[in-house]
């Protein structure tokens, strides 16, 4: 053994950081099986009800309702869109895979916005919050998945939930923050004339703040969605499903025929995605004049019963 | 006024804005000066020893420069900003001492407010606006779109429910502001410079319109204002501030004819006096010779006057005769007989301004009426010109 030298002090003195994790891990594993249990029962049942429901839709029907939906939030060209994206998923023949991706990507969101909006109402009430609450998001978005992959595979065992658990902690961080700006910045004016009418705090929020943010938070929503999407890939390195899957096998047999193929999926996906949200964002704007339900399909069947009544 | 019973009296009122109130109103308390405060402390006292009453049914009128802490004293009445020490009694209830439930309602029934930069809501029709307030407080649909509807209709809007407030111009969102207010029905309606934002036109009508509401509704109304005109116009009392005191309250020909110091003098140099004098303020008994014609013609002097004013028993005016064409033996009917014909009069609260006209086309001083129909006095040419040319 060498002398202690002082310029070089690291060589006795080292912090077993690595063993630390390791040993809590294994702690936590033999200690708190029931606990990670319980986490997983929420995940699963969401998982399992939206994959059951997009699978089951035959795609021309899936088709059909995507786009109607798509025409009633952003008018007859988006409707046309939604259709031909969709179809276009259809024709390379990766149906099934992305409705298992998208039924991924929504399990992820729903418990983001669960998570996530409150997180973002609380670190906008408080600046204590926000001080907490930030580093924790930096966090979750610059940790390296690979990192935290290992823990939650050794926590949750593989599969599709603990896929659709690291997808939340890395599409969470977007939410919370365009929460949290766009409740601070409904202009003050409008804060102070709410509470001289008598608004008590929930009035406040739920009549004034979240509407005036809805834009905003709709800009996390699609962020989250974005960023979900491109987990979802890293996601089937612990056996997820859907087209993250064909991606990854397409790689290791050197198969980019089928890489292509996933990886087009993907895009098409995230594109019909975007939009989507995107039209939503607009709709929640403050410069529509027509009630929902005088737009789009809905609004052509009202119209339509309107004028068979008045006849 | 109808009725002169105070609805708010407001005593000692302070406020500082900072973290250590408490040292500033401690040095307040041995008399350092505002600056010396913000300098050692770096508080900011924004009202200071603020007392005042507001009467039921009359508009009061918040003057200042900008920054002599209107705003803030305004918003200490509804508690919007929280006051540092002193009380606020509305109808003898202390408004600083009441919980947080007791103050909402006190937001919700007692005290609405009226924004400079109108505070809309972007995501609600003009409708929705109108009834926030209402909603606010928890009224069921119908009712609360009866009473925002009717609310609508009193500032001319009523057909613009279903619209967005960003479609509207300037003047109609304040009216949608004003709207909001009035339907909550609020005993007293406050107004940060309500109407500041609007152009010179649309400003004038607008307080043309709040002069109506209030006759119709004798609502008290606070009204802040920066404009010496608009306060001289709609103010049925001015208070004037400077630095966070309030320096001066009284009624505009108060201040004007006695001004509290050399500031509020300033202020109200160069007014112009035929905005806010009433006829009956300068109307004048002496320049008119009155003939009483209850029953016979009473005996009357017709020296240094030109024109009779005939009055009956309850002092109502039956005519104008020139008084070179009778003298006192005449009959009651001869005088009648040769009466002005068609003569114009002018009633005591018609402002200054609006009767200048009448005055200067007569070839007789203008007789002034009550509205309970007594003669007041006359106005002539020359009070006229006096008049105007006092300031
Ligand atoms: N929240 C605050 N914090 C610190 N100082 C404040 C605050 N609000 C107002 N002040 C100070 O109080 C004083 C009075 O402000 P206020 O807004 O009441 O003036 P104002 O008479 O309404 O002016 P304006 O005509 O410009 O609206 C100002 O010196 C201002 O800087
Ligand atoms: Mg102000």
């Amino acid at each position: 053994m060498s002398e202690f030298n002082l310029l070089d002090p690291f060589q006795f003195l080292t912090i077993p950081l690595g063993d630390w994790v390791e040993s809590i891990l294994n702690y936590l594993v033999q200690n708190f099986r029931e606990f990670f249990r319980a986490i997983r029962w929420p995940i699963d049942q969401v998982l399992e009800f939206s994959e059951a429901i997009l699978q089951s839709i035959p795609p021309l029907i899936g088709i059909i309702l995507s786009s109607l939906l798509g025409w009633q939030l952003a008018g007859k060209k988006m409707g046309v869109f939604c259709a031909i994206t969709l179809f276009s998923l259809g024709l390379i023949g990766v149906w099934s895979e992305s409705m298992t991706t998208l039924s991924l990507v929504l399990t992820s969101l729903f418990f983001c916005v669960v998570f996530g909006v409150p997180l973002g109402i609380l670190s906008a009430r408080s600046d204590r919050v926000e001080r907490i609450v930030r580093p924790l998001l930096d966090a979750m978005q610059t940790l390296p998945a690979f990192v935290y992959l290992v823990p939650v595979v050794m926590l949750f065992g593989i599969g599709n939930v603990p896929g659709v658990l690291v997808t939340i902690i890395f599409a969470l961080p977007p939410l919370v923050r365009l929460t949290n700006l766009g409740i601070r910045q409904v202009p003050e004016d409008k804060i102070e004339a709410a509470r001289a009418f008598g608004c008590t705090p929930k009035q406040m929020l739920m009549k004034v703040q979240l509407p005036l943010a809805m834009p905003t938070i709709m800009a996390g929503v699609n962020q989250t969605l974005m960023l979900s999407l491109s987990m979802v890939v890293i996601a089937s390195m612990i056996s997820v499903g859907g087209l993250g899957q064909m991606v990854l096998r397409g790689i290791g047999r050197l198969d980019m025929g089928l890489a292509t193929v996933g990886g087009a999926g993907l895009v098409l996906l995230a594109i019909f995605l975007d939009r989507l949200t995107q039209a939503m964002g607009e709709r929640s704007d403050t410069s529509n004049t027509l009630h929902w339900y005088e737009t789009g399909p809905v609004g052509f069947f009202v119209r339509g019963y309107r004028s068979m009544q008045t006849r | 006024m109808t009725d002169s019973t105070n609805i708010l009296s407001i005593r000692n009122v302070y406020k500082v804005f900072g973290d250590q109130p408490d040292t500033a109103m401690q040095m307040l308390r041995n008399g350092e000066s505002k600056d010396q405060i913000f300098d050692k402390t770096g508080q900011t006292v924004g009202v200071f020893d603020a007392s005042f009453t507001v009467k039921k049914g009359e508009i009061f009128v918040i003057m200042g420069l900008s920054g002599s802490g209107k705003s803030t004293m305004v918003r200490l009445l509804n508690r919007l900003i929280e006051p540092t020490a002193g009380t606020i009694e509305l109808n003898g209830k202390d408004i600083t001492a009441l919980g947080d439930a007791d103050l909402l309602d006190v937001r919700r029934k007692e005290m609405s407010m009226v924004f400079q930069s109108f505070a809309l809501m972007p995501h609600m029709s003009v409708m929705e606006n109108a009834a926030f307030g209402l909603e606010i407080s928890g009224i069921e649909r119908h009712e609360r779109e009866r009473r925002a509807l009717e609310a609508l209709e009193q500032v001319g809007l009523g057909e613009h429910g279903s619209s967005f407030p960003h479609q509207l111009s300037g003047g109609m969102q304040q009216r949608v502001g004003l709207a909001r207010a009035l339907a909550n029905d609020p005993t007293i309606l406050l107004m940060d410079e309500a109407f500041s934002a609007l152009d010179p036109l649309i400003r004038y009508e607008m307080q043309g319109e709040l002069i109506r509401l209030q006759k119709e509704q004798e609502r008290t109304i606070i009204f802040i204002s920066h404009d010496l005109d608009e306060a001289i116009r709609i103010g049925d009392r001015i208070a004037i501030m400077e630095g966070g005191r309030i320096i001066q309250v009284g009624t505009p020909k108060e201040i004007m004819s006695n001004p509290a110091d050399e500031y509020v003098e300033t202020f109200f140099k160069g007014v112009d006096v035929s905005k806010f004098l009433k006829a009956g303020d300068i109307a004048c008994k002496e320049s008119g010779c009155t003939i009483r014609i209850n029953g016979a013609v009473q005996p009357f002097d017709p020296a240094n006057s030109q024109f009779g004013y005939l009055l009956d028993g309850q002092d109502k005016l039956q005519g104008i005769v020139p008084l070179n064409e009778v003298d006192a033996s005449d009959s009651v009917d001869a005088l009648l007989s040769r009466q002005v014909k068609q003569h114009q009069s002018i009633y005591s609260d018609d402002m200054i301004k609006d009767v200048i006209k009448k005055v200067a086309n007569a070839s007789y001083p203008v007789p002034v009426i009550a509205r309970n129909g007594r003669f007041c006095g006359v106005i002539s040419k020359d009070l006229l010109l006096q008049t105007m040319s006092h300031s």
